[in-house]
């Protein structure tokens, strides 16, 4: 019964998650990945930012800069994510007997914003309530890429390259409605885009950077320089997300 | 995609991906109680999404013009605490419309 539930509260993530990943199929090909190299990457890492990062990063690497592309990955993909170690610690505190190591170490693959979101707002958590709430998110997930990266080479130029907007449209949709409770994260995030548009239009950090790196770079020089110079007496606001 | 790219650099992903999430639920049951790590952790997710959405966000169309129409439907409907799924389509609605209106008049 657990499990139904936890289905039921997972149907709203997949529907989103299929449609935001349409738009990732669509960027993954474009990246110059076929369909079942897209399909993959959503299936076995199941997160949105991470995934935009990596793909990116794979369609920059050649054969011959392959070795310094699996450190920019590692690196990029640890920074990124770091984030659901925090979920997890939090998640933990709300787990119910039910949720023994075996059942943490497959249950801890889908914890995402959205399911990370969705489960902390249960009293408790069991290992039934959590397998319920991943099916159907890592199902949209997948099922999603794939029509995208199948569909992005039928569908016109016009239609495929305005669904590849899409992602950007949800993190949009993830940062504002946050910064306007919380002034700090606002803040951040501001110094953050300036640091971004610093490294994309100034040349010579445009052609030595690379994407994955510059947004590791904004983003924690942004993330500790709210540490350091702003009050954080909202932070909770932010890890109710 | 060249699978000796392709592969190496996946299974990097999807191993620091699953690391990252699994071991600090199998392995911590306290909370973080340093305030500034943790005002670190919550600042992190934010700062990533947003230097990676701007001004990435403007080159993801065809057309500037298209990418900054869906990009100020994002924020509109992003500031009324709509969904991500309605905003997500919105913004894609937005960009097409301007698309197809460009391609019309051009």
């Amino acid at each position: 019964m657990v499990f139904n539930k936890g289905i039921k509260d997972g149907l709203a993530i997949g529907l989103g998650y299929l449609s935001v990943s349409f738009s990732f199929g669509i960027m993954a090909v474009s990246q110059g990945l076929s369909w079942w190299q897209a399909v993959m990457v959503s299936l076995f890492n199941l997160t949105s930012a991470g995934q935009v990062a990596a793909v990116g990063i794979m369609g920059s690497v050649g054969a011959a800069s392959l070795s310094g592309g699996l450190i920019e990955m590692a690196v990029s993909t640890f920074i990124i994510n770091l984030r659901y170690s925090l979920m997890g610690i939090s998640l933990s505190q709300k787990t119910d007997e039910t949720m023994t190591t075996p059942a943490r170490l497959v249950t801890g693959f889908a914890i995402t914003d959205e399911i990370f979101g969705v489960a902390s707002s249960q009293e408790k958590v069991s290992r039934n309530y959590m397998l319920g709430l991943a099916v159907l998110p890592i199902i949209g997930w997948t099922l999603g890429t794939l029509l995208g990266a199948v569909c992005g080479n039928i569908l016109p130029d016009i239609v495929t390259n305005s669904l590849a907007i899409g992602i950007y449209g949800m993190f949009v949709a993830i940062v504002l409605p946050v910064s306007r409770k919380n002034k700090s994260i606002a803040i951040v995030s501001i110094i953050s885009i300036v640091l971004s548009i610093i490294c994309y239009y100034v040349p010579l950090l445009h052609e030595h950077i690379s994407s994955g790196f510059a947004i590791i770079i904004c983003a924690v020089v942004a993330s500790l320089i709210g540490v350091f110079m702003l009050p954080n007496s909202e932070s909770e606001v932010a890890t109710n997300e | 995609m060249n699978n000796a790219i392709y592969f190496p650099l996946l299974l990097v992903s999807v191993l620091v991906t699953y690391l990252i999430r699994a071991i600090p639920f199998v392995l911590f049951k306290k909370k973080i109680e340093n305030k500034r790590v943790q005002a670190f952790f919550d600042y992190i997710p934010y700062a990533v999404l947003s230097a990676m959405t701007f001004p990435a966000i403007l080159y993801s169309t065809n057309s500037i013009i298209s990418a900054a129409v869906g990009f100020v439907i994002a924020l509109i409907l992003a500031y009324r605490g709509k969904s991500l799924l309605v905003v997500a389509i919105g913004t894609c609605l937005g960009a097409f419309l301007t698309s197809l209106l460009l391609t019309l008049v051009v």
